[in-house]
């Protein structure tokens, strides 16, 4: 297949209608209805796998994805303290920020692989849910250390209980009990539209994105090449890490995709109430202005040749 | 028409704040309140609800005054620093006074 993809084309579309101005936007709750489909569909895809596969075979899959989403923020941290010279707040929150994973970066990617007909673990998304959480903590205790002020109760429900969490955990065993026939009478809507679906956040993502530049430009040339060399590493980590556990190709491609990405919605709705002081707009412009551009636009396909060349390597 | 005199405590602030904001406000001694989304445009900068992190609320309180003082001391000690947040007061008249 050649040529761009149309999904990527609509990012695109968004980003030069921002960036002219255009009076475009989706409502509020359009936006939240698309994220809320993206999200299910993300999970029942995942869950029904699941139900093929026995979770203990899984297990040690699932515990080293989390030691990656604790050490990616403590690599992180050092090099935005010292190299970006941001405050420890700072730092510490724009670190959870690269440890922890954009489910927008991940649908694209999948996009991707499904456009190409290429194999993949389709129970990935339980790795999507299980990176999601550990960097926020990390953030929070290289930022406080161990502190009595962290209000870790109105945190973890924050976390475990804010929606993209529960949509997509909540996806994961709806399709994981139903298993894939099951599935199919409401798969028209989840999986039969997602590309159309996906294609109006994407124009959305890139209205919001297209809103970072100004903030870009006061805060200058580190964050952008934080924002684009971080991914770089953690795309070699993720890429790597599948080859170790023995992941496809496409497996490996995802995994590197995960750990390249931002979150720009779990991670910064916890920090502005776990770590107020740390600026948002510093993290948001790394992860939406910079990152998340960088990985729809020229991050995945990239992505997918390390992960090529890696299983070269490794044999 | 008779009108007891009460205050009007209008909070705009940070859509992240909204379950922290409404229990400290029954905590104050608030009877209720109204929240209602809002986007606008201030010293941090353009708060556009185009999406999560960037939208706005704005609640509404109706109490006595002494109610409004501890809301707007508690509010600027705790959240004034670090967050987007106004705060202001009107005189409202209300018909029921028990309620507020």
């Amino acid at each position: 297949m050649s040529g761009i993809d149309p999904i990527v084309l609509f990012f695109l579309l968004g980003l030069v209608a921002g960036l002219g101005r255009s009076d475009l936007r989706l409502p509020g709750s359009i936006y939240e209805f698309l994220s809320v489909i993206l999200l299910l569909a993300i999970g029942l895809k995942g869950g029904a796998e699941l139900a093929k596969q026995s979770l203990g075979d899984l297990l040690p899959q699932m515990l080293a994805v989390i030691l990656m989403g604790l050490l990616l923020p403590l690599v992180a941290y050092p090099l935005l303290r010292r190299l970006g010279r941001l405050r420890r707040a700072d730092a510490a929150s724009i670190a959870a920020h690269y440890g922890s994973v954009s489910v927008g970066t991940y649908a694209v990617a999948v996009a991707w692989l499904v456009a190409r007909e290429i194999p993949y673990e389709e129970y990935m998304p339980l790795m999507l849910v299980l990176l999601e959480m550990p960097a926020i903590v990390v953030g929070i205790l290289l930022a406080r250390g161990v502190s009595a002020d962290t209000k870790w109760k109105e945190l973890g429900h924050e976390v475990f209980l804010g929606k993209s969490i529960v949509l997509l955990v909540g996806g994961l065993l709806i399709g994981w009990v139903a298993g894939p026939e099951a599935l199919e009478p409401v798969g028209g809507l989840f999986f039969g539209l997602f590309h159309g679906v996906l294609a109006l956040f994407l124009l959305e993502m890139g209205l919001v994105a297209a809103g970072q530049v100004g903030s870009l430009r006061r805060h200058g040339l580190f964050l952008v090449a934080f924002g684009i060399l971080f991914p770089l590493f953690g795309a070699l980590v993720g890429g790597g890490l599948g080859l170790l556990l023995g992941f496809s190709t496409g497996g490996m491609m995802l995994l590197a995709v995960l750990a390249a990405s931002a979150s720009y919605i779990a991670v910064p709705a916890a920090m502005r109430l776990a770590l107020p002081e740390a600026n948002p707009t510093l993290s948001l412009t790394a992860s939406l202005g910079v990152t998340f551009p960088f990985n729809i636009l020229v991050g995945i396909p990239l992505y997918y040749g390390l992960a090529e060349q890696l299983r070269q390597l490794g044999g | 028409m008779q009108a007891d005199d009460r205050k009007l405590v209008t909070i705009i602030t940070e859509a992240a704040l909204e379950r922290r904001l409404a229990e400290d406000l029954k905590r104050l001694g608030a009877h209720g309140y109204t929240i209602s989304d809002a986007r606008g445009e201030g010293s941090r900068g353009v708060r556009s609800a185009g999406w999560d992190a960037s939208s706005n609320i704005r609640v509404e309180v109706v109490c006595d005054a002494a109610i409004a003082a501890k809301i707007s001391a508690h509010l600027r000690q705790h959240y004034y620093d670090h967050y987007a947040m106004i705060l202001f007061f009107t005189d409202v008249g209300v018909l029921r006074p028990e309620k507020f």
